[in-house]
């Protein structure tokens, strides 16, 4: 396959970035889109030029970290997937890619297509967790009852890898499906009760004061999570929200 | 509390609530204005009733105003918060594979109805208002009308083309700004659990037939004084 790439390349944090114009003429369609990314970067290696930065780590879908705007959506043109999982057989020949960083006020690009993205850190930092006594005395957690229903549905909202794709597809930058599950992670479950109110009045404040923006209900969100986090989360966070301040 | 509504939740939630007024009052003025077609006695007294009950006026009226002022601040507010979190735009981006139109544009539809609404005043609320507060005729008579006035008021409206070309812009992009609202709102209210589909359901009924039946109105009264 031949391609033509439009990258988005930023030397650092504080200078201007610009679209650059990349040609790559021998891509299999069976080469990941990342493989297709080491290609580009070991030509440009030869050439003596600076690759291009990209984060990336497991490579298999679970770490969150391959983050681009492909195309004018996150991740890519196929549903429920990381860039990691894209294929380039899911582009043709002779098609121009345009690869850009997530944008977000909130995810300031590092360099090139990466992004800081500790604001999801901070958020959950804030209260995304439960206090437990760990000093080697904890209970079986299958010693608590908990609903069939109730489990599966905090092990769905679990699934998010704070990838921040809900962020970038967003017309609002809004954070909310994110915060969302990690608030429904814990609200559907006994052991998050007793931190209840504090957590998502805390997450919420964390959310806005990083500048992210409001939900509008667009939906763009759930449709280009990689692990399919629905919207409910996000209601399920309006409700406790409402509940915290009742 | 008050730290509630400064939240970016609250604010959603605020915004849904003033809607679900409105949406409220869309509904009982459709219901009003709709019997002008059947019955313009019916019309003349309900219209008469509503102008001059002091609960509706004194009371009502000024929370309406409130809801429609809150609801349009609150909609630019939000706007330009929303704009604010992606200070670098894509140079490429696909929104219509991930969202509506609808969804996406609900300032635009807005704005649209906003402008309406300005017109609809002029029309229809400055006139009242004059009469009832500035000239202090609270009676419903006009000289030469038999009986109440309003009924006459009305039809002598959708004489012209361009009103009634307006009015039914204006309903069109109501229509697009409900069929997302609608779902919406529950959703800011966190209200969709188990029931999203059946919402979904109601609001495209609701969002399609109010509209249409403002355009009908309108379209009825044009047509009747233009065929005579
Ligand atoms: C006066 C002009 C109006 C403006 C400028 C306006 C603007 C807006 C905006 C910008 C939003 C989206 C807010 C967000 O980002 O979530 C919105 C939501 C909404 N509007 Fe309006 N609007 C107007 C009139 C109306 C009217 C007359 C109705 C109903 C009769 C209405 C019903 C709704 C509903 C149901 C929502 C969804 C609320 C939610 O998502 O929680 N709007 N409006
Ligand atoms: S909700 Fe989905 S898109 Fe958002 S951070 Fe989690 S996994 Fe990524
Ligand atoms: S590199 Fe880990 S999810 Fe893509």
């Amino acid at each position: 396959m031949k391609l033509t790439l439009k990258i988005w390349r930023q030397k650092s944090a504080e200078s201007k970035g610009k679209i650059v114009d990349y040609k790559l003429d021998d891509v299999s369609p069976d080469m990941s889109f990342l493989e297709m990314l080491d290609v580009l970067n070991q030509d440009l290696i030869n050439k003596n030029e600076e690759p291009v930065a990209f984060d990336h780590d497991c490579r298999e879908g679970i770490c969150g970290m391959c983050s681009m705007f492909i195309n004018g959506r996150s991740h890519g043109p196929d549903r429920a997937i990381t860039v990691c999982q894209l294929h380039m057989r899911s582009f043709s020949d002779g098609d121009t890619i345009y690869i850009e960083p997530w944008r977000a006020k909130a995810f300031p690009v590092i360099k090139d297509l990466i992004v800081d993205r500790s604001a999801f850190d901070r958020i959950q930092q804030a209260g995304g967790f439960i206090s437990v006594n760990t000093s080697g005395n904890t209970q079986d957690a299958n010693a608590i009852p908990i609903s069939k229903h109730a489990a599966d549905e905090a092990m769905d909202a679990a699934t998010c890898i704070g990838c921040g794709a809900c962020v970038a597809s967003c017309k609002n930058s809004s954070a909310m499906l994110f915060v969302g599950a990690k608030v429904s992670q814990y609200a559907l479950l006994p052991q998050g009760q007793v931190e209840a109110a504090d957590r998502v009045k805390n997450m919420v404040a964390q959310m806005d004061l990083e500048g992210f923006g409001n939900c509008t209900n667009t939906g763009a969100c759930e449709v280009e999570c990689p692990k399919g986090i629905s919207l409910e989360n996000i209601a399920r966070m309006n409700r406790e929200l409402i509940k915290a301040n009742l | 509390m008050s730290g509630f509504f400064k939240s970016s939740i609250g604010r959603k939630i605020a915004m849904a609530l003033s809607a679900f007024f409105l949406m409220f009052f869309l509904l009982q003025h459709f219901a009003i204005n709709i019997l002008s077609v059947f019955s313009p006695d019916l019309f003349n007294e309900v219209s008469h009733f509503m102008g001059t009950n002091p609960l509706v006026q004194f009371a009502l009226q000024p929370v309406l105003i409130f809801g429609v002022v809150f609801h349009f601040v609150m909609g630019f507010v939000l706007e330009i918060k929303n704009r604010n979190a992606r200070q670098i735009s894509y140079a490429k981006n696909n929104g219509s594979a991930n969202s509506t139109w609808m969804s996406r544009n609900m300032i635009w539809s807005g704005v649209a109805i906003l402008a309406f609404i300005i017109l609809h005043f002029i029309d229809f609320w400055f006139p009242e208002i004059n009469t009832k507060f500035i000239k202090g005729d609270w009676s419903g008579l006009h000289e030469g009308v038999e009986g109440y006035r309003y009924f006459e008021e009305l039809q002598h409206k959708f004489h012209s083309h361009i009103r009634t070309i307006a009015y039914v812009i204006a309903f069109v992009f109501l229509m697009l700004h409900l069929l997302h609202g609608f779902t919406s709102a529950f959703q800011s209210m966190g209200a969709t659990a188990g029931r999203k589909k059946t919402l979904q359901n109601i609001g495209k009924a609701y969002s399609i037939i109010i509209p249409l039946g403002f355009i009908f109105i309108a379209l009825y009264h044009h047509l009747k004084y233009v065929l005579g």
